[in-house]
């Protein structure tokens, strides 16, 4: 396995014998935002064309075949459309917060983004309370949201903003029992420790029951919390046509559109970083031959296939289950993902107590 | 039931005889025929029958004064009437005393004249197309009914929607309307308090147009009104005129017209299954639908020439004959079909989300149903066995042998249970006739100018939405005096107005869908 | 630097019907020079437009049904990229207006095109959308959308066939193509002006009628 953190030390020792401590430090942290920057388009542009190409293959359909070699620039013209297209100012609406809006989801999707561990030591974010931090940036994306509809001086918008903020608030609890209940086995909430723990076997494995129920009570939370199907209540295309955003033209568009898909990679890439190992290869304890073949496939190619496969599964559900109601929203989430996961957090509890893991 | 026998009754006398003829058990009404006799006078006809016995009875009703004509109203009696007085008001400008709701139905409020009386004034500067909002109108307009016979008076007391409720507008540009039309709602919170309906989004004026046109130049209007049922539509007009003049039909025809009629309604129920699960977000189960109801346009293309809209049914046959391949594809067509349907329940129907989305939703029961004349797959959800195909079978309807579908919930579940096995039902249909088309001639001769003789004629078929029907005054001329249509959907909409309320937004989307409405078809 | 005949991916340029509207409207953008970087810009600007033209779902009546037909698996308009159709104007780049407009309707259509954000077309699909189609005499149909709205592509049919509407995309596509984006007018800026207070149009404009 390669170690990044070595790389990164390089560049840190060559910084700050080349320059004062002042200068290096700014000169590391624009390095670092366009590390994550460049990372995050090329992902949200993987993610956009994989939705589009999965959804067709869902759909007896080919998807985009047209736009260079099997639809691959597809994307990126509509990039380029995005981009400059006009911008309308809405009358009446809130012109500060409506501005603002875009920008607070994708901000809080980029923070998020850059405390995912791609590979041992190349990581932007990682420090003592990591999980914490990811779930205090990803709901900060709600406040966008809430903006947004709120600002546009739109019904519909305004309906889609409080269906959001009644969903995400919600799920948002589930969403961190589940994660609590596997801080609980780990013992920290450092996410490089997280997985460099679970180099001796994934945590889906080590803690059994309760683990599998916690993953796939985040996969319906983290489904909820990224707006899709069955969970697009805010933006129900046939309900509110395009609910929160229904007035947001270019590029305001394509941020709320670029944040959904990369929200969607984001909690594929928790659940991969908490549930599957991350970057650390399969372990099967007693295979050692097995273990050590496994460790030569690079970290940051587990990492990705893994939450790309999340990502696939989210894909399924959304292009396979209708919409939920409301009412029916709010009652999955407070009567039983809440309930269940919190005696789930109590069974892990005892399980680690009473040394019940593997 | 060709010819009819319109038993005229005094305007004084007639709400108490209309409510004898309900206490009799007359609690179907059918349509009301909006009527301008030129010098008899303004009047309507109301074409009614009771649901049991399938007892039929036609009563008009006319008065002279063209300034104001006014009729007492039946809206208290039938519900369906309210939408239907509304839609007179509209054409003819008669008033409904008593009436509490009275403004235009399809056109605007701004509207000079009333367009299908004899002596409207089309004329361009009295009605250009207006680039401006049609200006919104608050009230309602109560017509009240006096004792001493004088002029009703317009009270405007009801306000529609309050400005103080949250109100949005759903249409008429939206994704699940189904084409254009205008559901005014107050909100609260996520609940619907109230609904207005509004339509005329896509009236294009068909039945006053008919009236200028020859009867074969009548048909092709028939495949727009509801273009998911064109083939239904042009049976119900060509049986219609074909009885009139007292044709007789060929075999070959019959049996062909009933084929194409259920590949129809096949094509139209896939693709009311389709629309159900894309309002509902489940755009996988949408083109599913669409992939078998491709299968069938192939075959209807094969024959007709066209996909869509097909301009097949002639008066005295069908315009061209069925082609060889025409039985071998059908049936390999049903075969795949009824596989196919499998796969609907397991990715849609059966999924959890859209159970407890549809089960008990926007619940009709029979009562409404009928008092709604909500006929179709909507009544038979209901528990109303009024499948025009087994009421009054026309075409091979009473040669084959098969179920009426007959559901008892009434909800959206239900509506859409309806529908799917219909597509079986339908196939079964299919298959018994296939095989034995007999040899033949496929169309017979008609004269080159076809003039109807005098009186009045009506005729219906089941469409795919409910009871489609024609109405056909002639004075003996090679055009109608009045052609009426009965719209499938308008009923619909009149009983959405109903079940709509007090549910939440998504639940009105469901019932929007499941009710399965076409707009050409209410607008006309 | 000079606007080059536009190509669509394995149909040929003949192939194509009525190239000479598209010669002229070339000659006539070529009339003014611009520099080489900004056409070069130009050009990719137009790839990505004619490459992605999201189209707001508005359909009023047959036609939009056949529309349907070519976002389901058979047509699968997505191949194109015409694959995402908006519900918001604002985000559509294209209204393809499939289906009768009454007078009813005429004043929706015209305030979704306004709500719509440049640059926007509009395709008017079937005899309807066109010329008022079958319902041409009727008292409450608009005879043809162009009355109200400037009309880039028309797809004539009753209604057309899901072929043909693709057809009518990729002259929407070519049409796109070989306008200027950065360097100078377009012809798209050139087009009949309407004016953006509310008008009274009549269905046959005839003179004095036309000043109402």
């Amino acid at each position: 396995m390669i170690d990044f953190s070595s790389i990164v030390t390089a560049v840190d020792c060559f910084l700050e014998s080349a320059m004062p401590h002042q200068l290096a430090i700014v000169v590391k942290c624009i390095l670092a935002a366009v590390c994550a920057l460049v990372a995050y388009l090329s992902f949200a542009i993987l993610m956009i064309y994989m939705e589009r190409k999965v959804c067709a293959s869902f759909q007896c359909r080919l998807g985009p075949t047209r736009v260079g070699k099997w639809g691959l620039l597809q994307v990126f013209s509509d990039v380029f459309k995005m981009i400059i297209k006009e911008i309308i100012e809405i009358k009446d609406s809130d012109r500060i917060l409506y501005n603002l809006a875009p920008f607070l989801v994708v901000m809080s999707s980029i923070i998020t983004f850059s405390c995912l561990p791609f590979a041992r030591g190349l990581q932007v974010l990682d420090f003592n309370i990591g999980i914490f931090f990811i779930m205090a940036a990803s709901s900060f994306g709600i406040l966008g949201i809430l903006l947004a509809g709120w600002s546009s001086s739109n019904k519909f918008s305004m309906i889609g903003a409080m269906r959001s903020g009644g969903q995400m608030i919600s799920y948002e609890l589930s969403m961190g029992l589940s994660i609590l209940t596997l801080v609980v086995l780990s013992g920290t909430m450092q996410i490089s420790e997280i997985t460099e723990m679970q180099t001796k076997g994934w945590f889906i494995f080590r803690g059994h029951i309760p683990a599998v129920i916690a993953f796939i009570i985040y996969l319906i939370a983290g489904n909820a919390e990224t707006n899709r199907a069955p969970f697009d209540l805010p933006e129900a295309e046939s309900e509110l046509t395009a609910g929160f955003h229904t007035e947001y033209s270019g590029m305001g568009f394509g941020f709320f559109y670029v944040a959904e898909f990369m929200n969607m990679f984001i909690i594929a890439g928790i659940a991969t970083t908490i549930f599957l190992g991350g970057w650390a290869p399969l372990y099967i304890p007693g295979l050692e031959g097995f273990n050590h073949a496994m460790c030569y496939i690079p970290g940051s190619i587990w990492f990705i296939g893994k939450t790309l496969f999340i990502v696939w599964v989210l894909m399924w559900i959304r292009w396979t289950f209708p919409r939920l109601r409301i009412d029916q929203v709010l009652v999955l989430e407070w009567k039983f993902l809440v309930p269940i996961g919190l005696i789930n957090l109590l069974i892990m509890t005892i399980c680690v107590v009473m040394g019940w893991t593997f | 039931m060709t010819e009819m026998e319109v038993k005229f009754i005094e305007l004084d006398e007639f709400r108490n005889a209309m409510q004898r003829e309900r206490e009799r058990g007359m609690d179907f009404l059918r349509e009301i025929v909006g009527m301008d006799w030129g010098e008899e006078g303004l009047g309507a006809i109301y074409i009614l029958e009771n649901s049991n016995t399938r007892e039929n009875t036609e009563i008009g009703v006319r008065t002279t004064e063209r300034e104001k004509p006014q009729i007492p109203t039946v809206s208290d009696i039938w519900q369906v009437a309210e939408l239907y007085e509304r839609e007179v008001f509209d054409f003819f400008g008669i008033e409904f005393t008593g009436h509490h709701d009275l403004r235009r139905l399809f056109l605007r409020n701004d509207w000079v004249g009333h367009p299908l009386r004899k002596d409207y004034d089309a004329s361009e500067t009295l009605n250009p197309v207006r680039l401006e909002s049609e200006p919104a109108e608050e009230f309602q307009r109560e017509y009240d009914i006096q004792d001493d016979k004088e002029m009703a008076k317009i009270v405007e007391k009801l306000k529609i929607l309050h400005y103080d409720q949250f109100i949005i507008n759903i249409g008429p540009q939206h994704p699940a309307t189904h084409g254009v039309l205008h559901f005014h709602l107050a909100l609260e919170g996520e609940e619907v308090r109230k609904v207005d309906i509004r339509c005329g989004y896509i009236h294009r004026g068909i039945e006053k147009m008919c009236e200028s046109r020859t009867y074969p130049q009548i048909l092709p209007f028939c495949d727009r009104l509801d273009y998911l049922s064109a083939h239904q539509n042009r049976h119900a007009v060509c049986m219609c005129i074909e009885k009139a003049l007292g044709l007789e039909l060929t075999d070959r025809t019959q049996y062909i017209r009933t084929i194409m009629d259920e590949l129809q309604r096949i094509d139209s129920h896939l693709l009311m299954y389709s629309c159900m699960a894309m309002d509902m977000g489940a755009i996988t189960g949408f083109i599913y639908g669409f992939r078998e109801r491709e299968k069938i346009l192939d075959i209807m293309e094969e024959v007709t020439g066209g996909r869509l809209i097909q301009n097949y049914y002639v008066i005295g046959g069908v315009q061209a004959d069925i082609t060889a391949n025409f039985a071998r594809k059908v049936k390999e067509y049903c075969n795949d079909q009824k596989m196919r349907i499998k796969e609907y329940y397991d990715l849609f129907v059966n999924n959890v989300i859209f159970r407890n989305r549809s089960i008990g939703v926007g619940v009709l029961t029979r009562e409404d149903a009928i008092s709604f004349g909500a006929t179709g797959g909507t009544g038979r959800a209901s528990g109303w066995a009024c499948d025009v195909r087994k009421r009054y079978p026309y075409a091979m309807y009473d040669k084959v042998e098969f179920k009426e579908i007959l559901h008892t919930d009434g909800d959206c579940y239900a509506r859409l249970l309806v529908r799917l096995e219909e597509i079986l039902e339908s196939i079964h249909i299919i298959e018994q006739l296939i095989d034995n088309i007999p040899e033949g001639e496929y169309k017979v001769k008609t004269k080159p100018i076809i003039k109807l003789p005098e009186g009045r004629f009506s005729a219906s078929v089941e469409g795919t939405r409910g009871e489609f029907g024609v109405f056909i005054e002639s004075h003996g001329d090679k055009s109608p005096y009045r052609l009426k249509f009965r719209p499938t959907g308008l009923p619909l909409i009149a009983a959405a107005h109903k079940i709509m309320k007090r549910c939440k937004i998504a639940d009105l989307i469901t019932i929007g869908a499941s009710l399965d409405y076409v707009i050409p078809d209410i607008d006309r | 630097m000079e606007i080059k005949r536009p190509k669509i991916k394995s149909i040929p340029y003949e192939e194509f019907k009525d190239n000479d509207t598209l010669e002229a409207m070339i000659a006539q953008i070529n009339k003014e020079r611009t520099n080489v970087l900004l056409g070069k810009l130009d050009d990719l600007i137009n790839w990505g437009r004619s490459n992605s033209l999201w189209s707001l779902t508005f359909a009023t009546s047959c036609c939009g049904i056949e529309f349907m037909s070519v976002g389901a698996a058979r047509y699968d308009f997505a191949r194109f990229g015409f694959e995402v159709t908006r519900n918001s104007p604002r985000q559509a780049d294209l209204i393809m207006c499939a289906g009768t407009i009454t007078h009813k309707m005429a004043p929706v259509l015209k305030r979704l095109y306004d709500q719509m954000a440049e640059p926007k077309y509009v395709v008017a699909v079937g005899g309807c959308a066109i010329s008022g189609g079958p319902f041409k005499d009727s008292y409450h149909v608009l005879n043809g959308i162009d009355k109200i709205i400037p009309v880039d592509v028309y797809i004539p049919g009753c209604p057309p066939r899901p072929e043909a509407i693709l057809y009518g995309m990729m002259q929407l596509q070519r049409k796109v193509k070989i306008e200027k984006f950065l360097g100078g007018k377009n012809a798209h800026q050139n087009r009949k002006e309407i004016p953006d207070e509310p008008i009274i149009v009549t269905n046959y404009p005839t003179g004095e009628d036309k000043k109402e």
